[in-house]
């Protein structure tokens, strides 16, 4: 059994779905300002801001269509550490998976921060985009946060 | 990065999902993908049915028993069901449209999907008689892909529910010398 267990033939095998979507106009505008170095948010009912943008209220379900530009500091609200980065984690290090609440939004993005150690993370501390070095219209182009 | 001319905005992107497998094949499988590699198929007959299951997985799809008979098999078969693919598949060399079929050894009681080719589309049918087409020898490794693709062996299509009636009273056969020993777990499968 042992020996016939050893025998046993292994091998690694990929299943991807390469998807291409359209992003439509509001996530198409949050991508597009990634890519040029800004963070945008959508004006919401009530005069809520929501970051990342959404294309319908969530309350109400009306079509948001006026997009606000917004700084690229915020605040972590939550969040949760990652001791052992997997291979596929943006970060090749301990970090945290956080909610961060932009400034002027009133919704949180979940993103990565880089503290480099979970004694200096914090719910309420403050934190800024670090860019990619090379961005293209994707959510990559925060390469995540840190502190402020 | 350097601000360039105004760019368009974004309006699709690439979101990829990959899983990475590591996949262990078992016993019985391991055992048919090394007789794959020296360009023979073989399968398992379950003990209960009486079925040849291909490519064998140890186990009988329809009661869960455990198979350990071998049975060696030929490489020709019969075109149980097929499509013709019309849409390129990313990374292969198989160029639209093309024939996939669910095919089922003479002799074995379970389909697997192959190529079908060396004759018309059109020339496919269910029922379709077609013989392995084989790689070279020194592309011979561990998989159904030994098997470059099924052509057509040039005898007449058969009719597959006739082919289910035969195959029913070949396994007869071996439902019959178990049956004494397999009352019991049929009755519980039943």
């Amino acid at each position: 059994m042992t020996r016939e267990s050893a025998d046993v033939l292994r091998a690694g095998f990929e299943l991807g779905f390469t998807y291409t979507r359209s992003v439509g106009p509001v996530i198409g505008a949050f991508l597009t300002g990634l890519r040029d170095g800004k963070i945008v948010g959508i004006k919401g009912a009530e005069g809520k801001i929501i970051c990342p943008p959404t294309e319908y209220d969530p309350q109400t379900a009306e079509e948001l269509t006026e997009m606000v530009d917004l700084p690229s500091t915020g605040t972590v609200k939550t969040w949760s550490w990652v001791k052992q980065p997997r291979a596929k984690h943006g970060l090749q290090k301990p970090f945290a998976w956080a909610l961060v609440q932009i400034d002027g939004a009133d919704t949180s993005l979940l993103h990565m921060v880089d503290t480099g150690d979970e004694k200096a993370m914090k719910s309420g501390m403050r934190v800024k985009v670090r860019w990619a070095d090379e961005r293209k219209g994707f959510i990559t182009d925060i390469a995540c946060f840190e502190p402020a | 990065m350097t601000e360039q001319t105004p760019k368009k905005p974004v309006e699709i992107i690439d979101s990829p999902i990959y899983m990475d497998y590591n996949f262990s094949a078992g016993r019985a499988t391991a055992h048919f993908l090394r007789s794959i590699k020296d360009g023979k198929l073989v399968g398992q007959r379950s003990p209960i049915t009486g079925k040849v299951i291909v490519p064998p997985r140890g186990s009988d799809p329809e009661t869960g028993e455990a198979t350990t008979e071998e049975v060696t098999l030929g490489d020709t078969a019969t075109v149980i069901s097929f499509t013709v693919v019309y849409i390129p598949i990313p990374n292969s060399a198989v160029q639209p449209p093309f024939v996939v079929a669910n095919l089922v050894l003479d002799d074995s009681d379970q389909t697997f999907i192959h190529l079908v080719s060396g004759c018309k589309n059109e020339d496919v049918q269910i029922g379709t008689r077609v013989k392995a087409v084989w790689k070279d020898k020194s592309e011979w490794g561990y998989g159904l892909d030994n098997i470059a693709y099924f052509q057509p062996n040039g005898q007449a299509a058969i009719d597959i529910e006739q082919l289910k009636i035969k195959r029913l009273k070949e396994t007869a056969i071996f439902r019959q010398k178990t049956k004494k020993e397999n009352l019991k777990k049929e009755s519980v499968h039943a």
